[in-house]
């Protein structure tokens, strides 16, 4: 199981919670678990080919899955996703 | 019986190498460290360029900040040669350096043969009283606080994060603090937009900034902008600053600054909240990523809460933007790792701070490319730019 930390802006989809576990052996794996088992995630996280959504960026431990192998980064259990979409909030 | 001083001195001097002036900028190439160990009132009355200063009375409990390799030439100088030849012993004997040299016939000789000579700027005895905490410090000092003095730091917004990160650095002597907004306080603001107050409930925002900052430290110039920033504005506005300070509330003006930032090649110490939520990143143009690497394109509206009013600690911007002032200094006197290339996120509700790396993008469409190639019209610009956040603010 890995723990995938949720974005502010996404724990409404994930019933207010701050962190998940979900299975999976690919970082593309791994939040097609999380969109299954909250489906409301699933415009947020991914556009209509299935693929990331630009503005969306996940990370693996600390490393930005778009310098390693993107949705098949291979996924260990005690490994931990960060979705990071941006914000702006300043006042 | 004992030997005398003199005897004692000509003992060390046959034991210590002594260098002369005028080798003292090889030296240097090569990788000796300068050091002033004379007492304060003769460095301000001049000093070898560059020279770090480290008061013999002090040698002990403060050059292992300075020079904390022992294998390195360690070059000391003081009015004459004498005090120096001391202070290396000590060096040598007590401290285990390898390598200590003393400049012969001091400072004095050095002058006397024409080297250049670098006069500070000398603090009043009420900024000596007000930074003595700084000049404490190795790291900051009176050569710090004169780069603090002089530096010019915008920030944008008189607002959640710009209230804390004004507050102190304008405590901190920062000497020139612009402020951009052109929104007068609510009293919803004074939950956290801690530099204004209730009796300035309806005054403008940059006038009330400005009242708190005088009152604070008058040392302090602040250069009111009331007014909002558009791609119109913005490179005039940002040119001459050393540091901005971003503490806006929505995307495109984000994008814009990013780009100007990048042209002007001006850092940007970046925070942004949410909830109990805060992220921060230093965005150094060219020896780091910029803001469009970490987010190529803004999320649609629905995943864009600054597009309206949302809930916030108050704490929280408090927290982020300390973290930024924390950025400016060290960016201002050159100390420290700053957040570039990192993006730091604090939850505050976890009491957890964690960060990932940000990574420059070879295929940024603007800090890929020469500043000089970069054109008005590009600027805060991205493919669906009006259709992702209409009701902007």
């Amino acid at each position: 199981m890995a723990t995938i930390r949720i974005p502010p802006v996404l724990r409404a989809a994930v019933g207010g919670q701050r962190e998940i576990s979900a299975t999976g052996t690919s970082v593309g794996e791994v939040l097609r678990s999380v969109v299954d088992e909250h489906p409301d995630t699933q415009t947020q996280l991914f556009n209509a080919d299935g693929a990331l959504n630009r503005y969306v960026n996940v990370y693996l431990n600390d490393e930005d899955v778009r310098v390693l192998d993107g949705l098949d980064t291979a996924v260990g259990d005690g490994d931990t996703l960060v979705i990071l979409p941006a914000m702006a909030g300043g006042r | 019986m004992s030997p005398s001083g003199a005897e004692v001195l000509r003992q060390i001097k046959s034991r210590i190498e002594e260098v002369d002036p005028s080798d003292v900028h090889e030296l240097r190439r090569a990788g000796a460290v300068v050091i002033d160990v004379r007492q304060d009132d003769e460095r301000a009355a001049g000093h070898i360029p560059g020279a770090h200063h480290v008061p013999k009375s002090h040698l002990e409990t403060r050059i292992e900040s300075v020079v904390p390799d022992k294998s390195a030439h360690v070059i000391l100088y003081c009015a004459s040669g004498v005090r120096s030849a001391w202070a290396a012993r000590t060096l040598i004997d007590d401290l285990g350096y390898e390598r200590v040299s003393s400049m012969t016939g001091g400072f004095t000789l050095w002058k006397d043969r024409g080297h250049e000579v670098e006069v500070p700027r000398v603090m009043s005895a009420e900024q000596r009283e007000r930074y003595s905490r700084h000049l404490l410090l190795n790291e900051v000092g009176a050569e710090g606080q004169q780069k603090l003095l002089d530096a010019k730091v915008l920030l944008l917004g008189a607002g959640g994060l710009g209230s804390p990160a004004a507050l102190y650095l304008a405590a901190a002597g920062v000497g020139t603090l612009g402020i951009v907004d052109d929104d007068v306080v609510d009293l919803s603001n004074l939950q956290r937009q801690v530099i204004h107050n209730s009796e300035r409930v309806g005054v403008a925002k940059v006038d009330s900034a400005e009242q708190t900052i005088n009152a604070l430290n008058p040392d302090v110039r602040v250069v009111k902008h009331r007014l909002r920033l558009g791609s119109e504005n913005i490179m005039e506005i940002l040119a001459g600053y050393d540091v901005v300070v971003d503490g806006l509330d929505n995307f495109p003006t984000r994008y814009l600054l990013n780009d100007a930032s990048v042209r002007l090649r001006i850092p940007v110490v970046s925070a942004a909240i949410l909830g109990f939520d805060g992220q921060l990143s230093v965005f150094k143009p060219y020896e780091g990523p910029c803001y469009r690497c970490l987010f190529p394109v803004p999320p649609p509206a629905e995943l864009a809460p600054s597009c309206g009013a949302n809930g916030v600690l108050g704490v929280l911007p408090g927290t982020m933007g300390l973290l930024q002032a924390t950025e400016v200094i060290k960016l201002i006197l050159d100390v420290g790792s700053p957040a570039i290339g990192r993006l730091l996120m604090y939850d505050a509700l976890g009491a957890t701070m964690d960060e990932v790396k940000i990574r420059r993008d070879p295929d940024c469409p603007i800090c890929s490319r020469d500043p000089d190639e970069i054109g008005d019209e590009e600027m805060g610009v991205f493919p669906d730019y009006e259709a992702f956040c209409a009701g902007v603010h």
